[in-house]
């Protein structure tokens, strides 16, 4: 579920707000609000979208967990979906990275 | 408001809801949908797409990527990928359809090809198109349809259906949830396009999935088809969402003690892990994949690993508990039945695509795995586009046609009580997860949850609509429950096993049920026995 909005990173742009699939968040006059956590499928899709690395998506999906917003950045898990998949500019060429035609047919 | 001439006009937006007029609507925004949108667009429709999340995050592809039954033209390849199905899918599929769909995916995959998706080349420099990442698929599907002048209406999901008094559909009504208030598009066709149902189960991507086109459909008199196949379950760490299949094919599958459990696999022994589950936690671990493969595996699926990169598992050295989470009919064969090429359903005007449709032309009674669903997504969603645009331009002009609300259940007044919707979908969540009633079904259990069932769908529908906040939550409970119905009816009426169904009391494949059962109504539910396509043209040519 959703867990973090970054305060120190966040720049209150609302994209997340109108991406999320489920409607988890609420525009406010600053940060968007964490609104409807337990609507949360789980999907990872705000980390993606959001441009400041500001979202963090733990990855229990039935139960909110707390989580300590230091240690994720010292883990460099903020954004690391988003790296992962190429979205942002150090790694666009992992966004032709799949080699799914190596695995499929097992 | 200026338009261009191509676009839906927006009329009003008084009294709480606006209004537009369009040639085509499109409800759901995910691959079947986006697709559908254009190729209506590209037949000189004005077209309105409707979905519940956002377009292009929305959806069950946008969240999981999706492998896609992509073959060359290459003669023996073609008949080698039809032919390696037939056997899972119980002999339902029509080959005339198998074809279609391979040829469409094709053109399909080689335009997404041409609009600049990001297809690797394997080592010998040639393109690999049997993959797509959902969400730059999906990203690159929304700027598409953009470009083809649809608009688009985001966090709107449909409520009811709009039908004339001949009853041809004439467009839908539904809400603005990030606006609070509601939207009515007058359209001269409709595709349904809004996926499967997987129950509010968490799988990855499908809670927007919760049968809504179903159950609007339904109200405007549309039958389905093939709705016992319809208890896919996937497999996913026991505390996630991401439930991505293909690596467990490098798993072993142990229990509590460590002990190997017998037959238990990804494929061919799913079954098995589900049998073990009732007893007590099953583990996996990907120790049969070697440093290249786990290399491909980490560039080719980057969010099977974010549970285990979250919580310090290396899935390869260390097992992790594994559960089985209900994908109902985003990886079943059920849906909606159409009754042409160009996915026309029953109802006059109305079309359907995705996995709001049927897949049992390519699928027959399994899928899950193997890439037919993003197949039939791309294909039924261009030609049901191509269908409403045709349906819509031969309308002509419907100046001055009545209208009439469809909905029912949720959404009128009834008793007094408002309906339930958190209350009446857990105990739907009770009848269908359950793998002793769903997965391996039998006849008195069946029976027992569907007057369980019958009763919530008396009450749900005699209750009051909720309150304004509440109204979608409780249309997506009622679709659930008439779903399940519709499941449970026809798994009764299918007294064998075949494809995903399975029946206890049923064990083996019998050939007097070598054809589809069609089910349908909502206070009745009824099913009937249809002859497969094929045998149609037998015996037509007789
Ligand atoms: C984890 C997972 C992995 C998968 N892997 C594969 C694979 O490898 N190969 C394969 O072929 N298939 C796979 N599938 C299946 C595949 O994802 C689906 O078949 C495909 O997404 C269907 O496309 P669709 O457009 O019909 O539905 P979806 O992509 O689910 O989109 C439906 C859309 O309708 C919208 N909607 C719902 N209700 C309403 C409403 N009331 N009003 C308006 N809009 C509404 C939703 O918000 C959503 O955007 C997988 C599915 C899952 C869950
Ligand atoms: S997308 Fe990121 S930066 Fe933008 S409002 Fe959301 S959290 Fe803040
Ligand atoms: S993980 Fe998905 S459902 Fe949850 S807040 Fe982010 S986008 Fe919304």
């Amino acid at each position: 579920m959703i867990e973090v909005i970054d305060t120190e990173h966040c720049t209150a742009c609302d994209i997340c707000v109108s991406v999320c699939p489920t409607n988890v968040f609420d525009k406010t006059d600053g940060i968007p609000r964490i609104a409807r956590q337990s609507d949360c499928q789980t999907c990872f899709l705000c980390e993606l979208y959001c441009p400041e690395d500001a979202l963090f998506v733990s990855p229990f999906a039935d139960a909110p967990q707390t989580v300590d917003v230091a240690a994720l950045k010292e883990a460099t898990l903020l954004g690391s979906y988003r790296r992962a998949v190429g979205w942002v500019e150090e790694s666009r060429h992992l966004r032709a990275a799949d080699r799914s035609y190596r695995l499929f047919g097992h | 408001m200026t338009n261009s001439p191509g676009r839906a006009e927006k009329l009003s937006s008084s009294a709480g809801s606006v209004v537009y007029d369009a040639d085509v609507l499109v409800l759901g925004g995910g691959p079947a949908g986006t697709w559908a949108a254009i190729s209506a667009a590209e037949q000189g429709a004005r077209v309105v797409l409707a979905d519940k999340g956002f377009c292009g995050t929305s959806g069950a592809t946008a969240a999981a990527g999706t492998g896609v039954w992509y073959v060359d033209p290459v003669p023996e390849r073609r008949e080698a990928a039809m032919a390696s199905r037939e056997k899972l899918g119980g002999y339902l599929q029509d080959r005339r359809w198998m074809a279609r769909v391979l040829d469409r995916t094709y053109a399909q995959s080689n335009q997404l090809a041409d609009w600049g998706y990001p297809y690797p080349d394997d080592d010998d420099g040639r393109p690999q198109r049997n993959s797509l990442q959902g969400p730059e698929y999906m990203r690159l599907m929304r700027k598409r349809t953009k470009q083809a002048g649809v608009t688009i209406l985001d966090h709107s999901p449909a409520l009811e259906l709009l039908v004339d008094g001949n009853g041809v559909v004439a467009g839908a009504a539904g809400l603005r949830r990030q606006k609070g208030d509601r939207w009515v598009v007058n359209a001269k066709a409709v595709v349904i396009a809004t996926g499967g149902c997987a129950f509010l189960s968490k799988t990855l991507g499908s809670n927007v999935l919760t049968g809504d086109g179903y159950l609007l459909a339904a109200e405007a008199g549309a039958e389905f088809t093939s709705m016992e196949f319809s208890n896919a379950y996937a497999i996913s760490p026991a505390f996630g969402s991401v439930t991505k299949t293909l690596f467990y094919s490098w798993a072993s599958f142990t229990d509590e003690q460590g002990s190997v459990i017998p037959g238990a696999s990804s494929k061919g022994g799913r079954s098995v892990i589900a049998r073990a589950l009732r007893k007590g936690p099953v583990y996996a671990q990907l120790d049969q994949a070697d440093a290249a493969t786990q290399r491909h595996m980490r560039a080719s699926q980057p969010n099977f690993f974010l549970p285990f990169d979250r919580t310090g598992i290396d899935p390869f050295t260390q097992r992790f508990p594994i559960t089985l989470r209900l994908e109902g009919t985003v990886r079943g064969t059920g849906g909606l039945r159409i009754i042409d090429d160009s996915c026309a359903t029953t109802v006059p005007g109305l079309y359907a695509a995705g996995d709001a449709a049927t897949r049992e032309l390519i699928c027959g009674g399994f899928t899950g795995g193997g890439s037919h669903n993003a197949a039939w997504a791309m294909s039924s969603g261009y030609w049901a586009g191509h269908g409403a645009a045709e349906f819509a331009r031969q309308l002509g002009t419907t100046i001055g046609r009545q209208a009439f609300r469809r909905g029912a259940v949720g959404l009128r007044s009834g008793n007094g009580r408002p309906l339930q919707g958190g209350a009446l979908a857990r105990s739907v969540q009770d009848e269908v997860f359950p793998y002793e009633l769903n997965y391996f079904r039998e006849a008195g259990r069946l029976g027992e949850s569907l007057a369980r069932l019958d009763a919530l769908w008396l009450d749900a529908s005699t209750a009051d609509a909720p309150s304004e906040q509440e109204l979608l939550r409780g249309r997506e409970a009622a679709a659930m429950l008439a779903t399940a119905r519709w499941m449970y009816r026809s798994a009764l009426a299918r007294q064998e096993s075949r494809g995903m169904h399975r029946r206890d009391d049923y064990p083996g494949q019998d050939d007097r049920y070598l054809h589809f059962v069609t089910t349908g109504g909502l206070d009745e539910v009824w099913t009937s026995a249809r002859p497969l396509a094929s045998a149609q043209y037998a015996e037509a040519a007789e």
